[in-house]
């Protein structure tokens, strides 16, 4: 496969995902469709093209790990998964209802192809630190992923696994930060600032790299450069837009936690033809 | 009487079980040599994670190393795993039922000279009001012993709760520890004492002094306060028909609140509970400690004559 055809089958899935996320919560009538399609990119290119997994067998010991540390964006996650073949698409329509395998936030005990239950924000970027370790341990050549919010990184936590990734040199680690730049009450900028996030995190030991987050094949090159360090974790800052895709949601701080209506949903998915 | 921190028992039994079984991790957050999980940090650093002065992380960490299929025993002071980290055993250790051993040290008042901020009194509350949590309070060097090869082999997150204080080992060598089976040590029809930790010691001798006034007590260690064994705390309650309650911990939500909880449902029987009184701790030496805040075997004497005179 050329680059190019690479590229165009990743927007294939990416597009796809996206519409499953507006269906998913349009019929949940609840959850978080901006901060879930600001990451489609980084998703499809990770299960597309990065991810040694296999979906006929979740818990395969030589597996790459995935933890969606801002939990909130489960969404993505489940259209990922539905999306390379880990359980049916129609499940997704069951989100957050009593009895579904989905829960409003990954929970690796119910969803085939979870790695680890989060949704407490700082939390899941610190287990994915204990993976990286468990990793090098073993000696295995599996590596693990993690995507985190920039306002999850008003979290104590963060820098707590942070500076123990770059102490332990997990360069078997990549980070990606969702860099939408707004959170529940406003921009993250008002809310607490977290910039310069790129001197934080090379600060705490880590090889950064920016990308536009939307981008695939700027994320396919960082996820190979990543691969590259020879002895700190990867952290891709990925600038992106929440909301990407649907019009009346992009950059719009209202469409962090309320899903839309059926109306709104057609809207939406007419944008996403 | 051979006089042994049941830490250091921890810390040996560790040793043992890195030897027999490589899964077996450990982590700390800079407090090694208190919570003697050096000893296995010396013997296999490759093994050895410290997390620095970060508790959150360390409960994470060992999370994350649980979810990549190690055995991950976690160590710090119980005020900052069960206080400082509650949330993260919550949502990263409960919720998903992980393998994670959280094995907090420095519990109780006999921390002693550093005082009320570092004495935890309310650890055990907090980690028994969590689902899939398996709660234990070994009483001497041999219950740990035990305790920690059962937390080992057992598939699920466990919290066991160690002293810093040199205490007697009162239980025989060839003692079995189970999990979530409370043991009678001393039979007795005038009332029954549950107790666990170091106040397990002490219930023996107020045993040994009320025998003398011709009182009988049943003395059980309920080293397992979660998942309780109710069928041997009912059949003794009904037995003895006045119960007692002895921990080092606050009577609120502890072995107290657990055997309460127990016998209001089961068994109705005049109960009274000797503990920390909803109250913090202080600084001073543990002895004293003990003394001011009635954690004593003369307190549990006491606290037996109160309850028979309650007996119908």
């Amino acid at each position: 496969m050329t680059n190019q055809q690479l590229v165009n089958e990743l927007a294939g899935h990416a597009k796809n995902m996206r519409r499953m996320i507006v269906k998913m919560l349009a019929e949940s009538k609840s959850g978080h469709p901006g901060g879930s399609l600001s990451a489609v990119e980084i998703l499809s290119t990770l299960y597309f093209s990065e991810l040694q997994v296999d979906p006929k067998n979740p818990t395969w010991s030589e597996r790459d790990r995935f933890v969606l540390s801002k939990g909130h964006a489960a969404p993505v996650l489940y259209a990922a998964l539905a999306e390379k073949g880990f359980f049916p698409k129609e499940d997704t329509l069951t989100l957050r209802k009593l009895g579904s395998h989905l829960q409003g936030h990954p929970d690796m005990k119910k969803t085939p192809g979870v790695d680890m239950s989060t949704g407490s924000l700082g939390q899941g970027f610190s287990a994915s630190v204990g993976m990286a370790i468990a990793a090098k341990m073993d000696k295995k050549t599996s590596r693990v992923y993690v995507l985190l919010g920039d306002g999850e990184c008003q979290e104590g936590l963060v820098w707590e696994a942070a500076m123990a990734a770059g102490h332990y040199k997990l360069n078997n680690l990549t980070a990606f930060l969702d860099n939408n730049g707004l959170q529940i009450d406003g921009p993250c900028q008002e809310v607490m600032s977290v910039e310069p996030l790129d001197e934080k995190w090379r600060a705490f030991g880590w090889h950064v790299l920016k990308v536009d987050g939307h981008d695939l094949e700027g994320i396919l090159q960082a996820l190979a450069d990543a691969k590259q360090v020879k002895d700190k974790p990867t952290m891709i800052i990925a600038k992106t837009i929440k909301g990407k895709g649907v019009s009346f949601m992009e950059n719009q701080v209202g469409w962090h936690g309320n899903a839309p209506s059926q109306e709104q949903a057609t809207q939406a998915l007419a944008e996403l033809e | 009487m051979t006089k042994i921190a049941t830490r250091t028992a921890y810390g040996q039994t560790l040793v043992k079980l890195g030897e027999e079984n490589e899964n077996i991790v450990v982590l700390d957050a800079d407090l090694s040599k208190s919570t003697k999980t050096a000893d296995f940090a010396k013997k296999f650093p490759e093994r050895f994670i410290n997390a620095g002065i970060a508790e959150a992380n360390l409960i994470g960490m060992a999370a994350g190393l649980a979810a990549a299929g190690k055995t991950p025993f976690a160590s710090t002071f119980a005020i900052f795993a069960a206080g400082r980290a509650f949330e993260q055993i919550r949502n990263s250790v409960a919720y998903p039922k992980m393998n994670v051993k959280i094995a907090a040290t420095h519990s109780g008042i006999t921390v002693g000279e550093d005082g009320g901020s570092h004495q935890s009194v309310e650890d055990v509350a907090l980690m028994r009001s969590l689902p899939n949590m398996t709660v234990i309070v070994p009483a001497d060097a041999i219950d740990t012993a035990g305790a920690i090869k059962a937390a080992a082999a057992y598939q699920g997150p466990v919290y066991i709760r160690l002293g810093r204080l040199d205490v007697p080992v009162i239980l025989p060598e060839d003692y079995k520890f189970e999990l979530g089976k409370a043991v009678v040590l001393r039979e007795g029809w005038d009332a029954a004492v549950f107790a666990n930790g170091m106040m397990l010691g002490m219930a023996l001798e107020a045993a040994e002094i009320l025998s003398k006034q011709g009182i009988e007590i049943a003395v059980v260690n309920v080293a397992t306060v979660k998942p309780l064994d109710v069928e041997t705390i009912v059949e003794v309650s009904k037995q003895a028909g006045a119960v007692v309650t002895a921990e080092e911990h606050s009577i609120l939500g502890g072995l107290g609140g657990a055997v309460a909880e127990v016998l209001v449902e089961n068994c109705p029987v005049p109960m009274e509970r000797v503990g920390l009184k909803d109250t913090f701790g202080e600084s001073g030496a543990p002895t004293a400690l003990l003394e001011k805040y009635g954690l004593t075997s003369e307190a549990i004497v006491k606290t037996v004559q109160k309850v028979i005179t309650r007996k119908k």
